[in-house]
């Protein structure tokens, strides 16, 4: 009789008990590793500013920035939901404009062949750059920043649908054909649900984009003084010397990409939990 | 002309008034590839036809220039018969189950049906009696990814007959599958074959299937793919396993097994 066929506890093999214990490890350290890490992060920050007698203004303590979140919030969080109402209105249009023009660019190649090398263009010329064009040629405030958030959000979610929209298989195309399907519901029935997967992981990019273009957006245009988001938080707080506001204000941008990030992959897993390889538990 | 290439063609099927025939089809692909030329066929109402050959023989080429997924570069294929609406009403099975993988098994075999504008309700009697046949009755709200290959395979077979079609025609179905699911399908497709003869045409490259099911066997050569000969299977029905141990089936299978290899020899001649 070896070692490895020997009965253990419960029937099982040591490899399989090396196995289960290996897996409540990982359960457990998915989470724990990180937030020590993180811990360990901001203690450090913590006694550098100790150890180095950095004042407040260049480099606050930890304790410091979580006050002003406090005594600031008022302020802050008033910030962050103009920021964040840019954020949701800018994905939303990059939603309804990517799907539209990926829908119309399915239906005819010619359409395709035609205009996405405009949506290319659009993607890879820094919003920085085309910023202050729009600044001139758009009046309205929440507008100029819309339009930021709107470019910078939309590619992905239109590359991602166009490929997940022509990504089906040849024979159901074929199925559909048999059954004379209209155009109409070969779409619906058959093209949308296949692009599912596909349209979800550009929302997830395009998630944080529309963050980065109303922040970054806010920044540019913050220069003009007429804007409240957190970006124009932060400006102010850089000429001021008001390092704890600005610290705040950073991390109040970062909780909100995450949050957005979570939601949108909790989303995506809800509507493809039942069928889509990505959203399936690994086994073994 | 034309009546006599299918009267010719008929010449081996089984009812007088054929549902469609292939009068010297053609077709050649742009990239100059002849897949099928001068194919005279002829299908009878309530036949089931194998066509059997070797890879780059064309049957698959044939399934889909019947089901009009594809058009001859020469000749014609006529509809005629009582099942004249024809094309409109094919019931195609592929080699893969093709199922959507986002519907349940009963939004899959609706379908067709859904297609043709029939609601939930007014199709369920017709989906839900489908799945009893094919031995799926309880699955209605599996999801495909739920399902063993057989019974993906089950799904499709119940999606192409839902509409009771004139025509059911099959690409290599169970070609994926392992034996023992394989005969167990077979004898399934029998069954409901017997129970409702729609014609089948159905496409393999196993001797031993194209034996145990049809009523006719077409053997096809390949380059360019053509029809090599015909079969007539006159082993009566139902055929059952017993029928898979007869001496009769084995003496059946050597006999077309002879003639494929006819057929596959007449390539290696024609290419030298």
């Amino acid at each position: 009789m070896t070692v490895a066929d020997r009965p253990l506890r419960g029937g099982l093999d040591a490899e399989e008990a090396r196995r289960i214990r290996a897996q409540r490890i990982e359960r457990v350290g998915r989470w724990l590793f990180p937030l020590l890490i993180m811990a360990a992060a901001i203690w450090l920050w913590d006694r550098i500013c100790v150890w180095n007698e950095i004042p407040h203004y260049i480099l606050p303590r930890p304790y410091l920035v979580v006050q002003t979140l406090w005594t600031d919030a008022a302020l802050l969080f008033g910030s962050l939901l103009t920021t964040l109402r840019i954020t949701f209105l800018g994905l939303l249009l990059a939603v309804v404009g990517g799907v539209g023009l990926a829908v119309l660019f399915t239906q005819s190649k010619w359409v395709e062949m035609s205009f996405f090398p405009f949506a290319v263009v659009l993607q890879v010329t820094p919003i920085v750059a085309i910023f202050p064009l729009i600044n001139i040629y758009v009046g309205n405030q929440t507008a100029k920043l819309l339009l930021c958030a709107w470019i910078v959000a939309f590619f992905p979610i239109l590359s991602n649908t166009t490929l997940g929209l022509n990504s089906v298989d040849r024979n159901l195309i074929d199925l559909f054909k048999l059954n004379r399907a209209s155009r109409w519901q070969q779409l619906w029935h058959l093209r949308l649900p296949a692009a599912m997967p596909y349209f979800l992981g550009g929302l997830k990019i395009a998630g944080g984009l529309s963050l980065i273009g109303a922040v970054v957006a806010e920044f540019v245009a913050g220069a003009s003084g007429q804007s409240s988001g957190l970006a124009s938080r932060i400006i102010e707080a850089g000429y001021r010397l008001n390092a704890p506001r600005l610290f705040a204000a950073l991390i109040l941008i970062s909780v909100t990409g995450i949050l957005i990030f979570l939601v949108l992959s909790l989303v995506s897993h809800l509507a493809l939990r039942r069928w889509h390889e990505s959203a399936l538990k690994q086994e073994g | 002309m034309l009546q006599t290439a299918a009267s010719q063609a008929s010449g081996t099927g089984r009812g007088d008034d054929p549902l469609l025939v292939l009068h010297s089809v053609g077709k050649t692909f742009s990239t100059g590839v002849t897949a099928l030329s001068g194919v005279n066929l002829a299908i009878g109402e309530g036949d089931f036809v194998s066509l059997l050959g070797p890879s780059g023989c064309g049957k698959s080429t044939a399934l889909r220039l019947i089901a009009g997924l594809a058009t001859p570069t020469a000749g014609h294929i006529a509809w005629q018969g009582a099942g004249f609406s024809g094309r409109s009403n094919v019931g195609f099975v592929f080699q893969e189950p093709t199922l959507m993988p986002w519907s349940s098994v009963f939004d899959n075999v609706w379908l067709p049906l859904r297609l043709r504008g029939v609601s939930r309700e007014k199709a369920a009697p017709a989906v839900r009696q489908m799945l009893d046949r094919v031995h799926l009755s309880g699955f209605e709200r599996a999801v495909p990814r739920e399902l063993s290959g057989g019974m993906k395979m089950r799904v499709s077979i119940a999606r192409a007959l839902v509409t009771k079609p004139s025509l059911l025609l099959m690409d290599e179905p169970f070609a994926a599958l392992d034996e023992i699911t394989r005969f167990k399908l077979n004898a399934d497709l029998l069954e409901l074959w017997e129970q409702e003869r729609f014609t089948t045409i159905f496409v393999t490259h196993s001797v031993f299937e194209s034996v145990f099911l049809s009523t006719r066997i077409v053997v096809m050569a390949a380059r360019p793919g053509r029809v090599f000969d015909e079969i007539a299977v006159d082993a009566p029905f139902p055929r059952d396993e017993a029928f898979r141990t007869s001496p009769e089936y084995a003496a059946l299978c050597r006999r077309v097994s002879g003639v494929l290899a006819a057929a596959m020899e007449g390539v290696a001649h024609d290419g030298r």
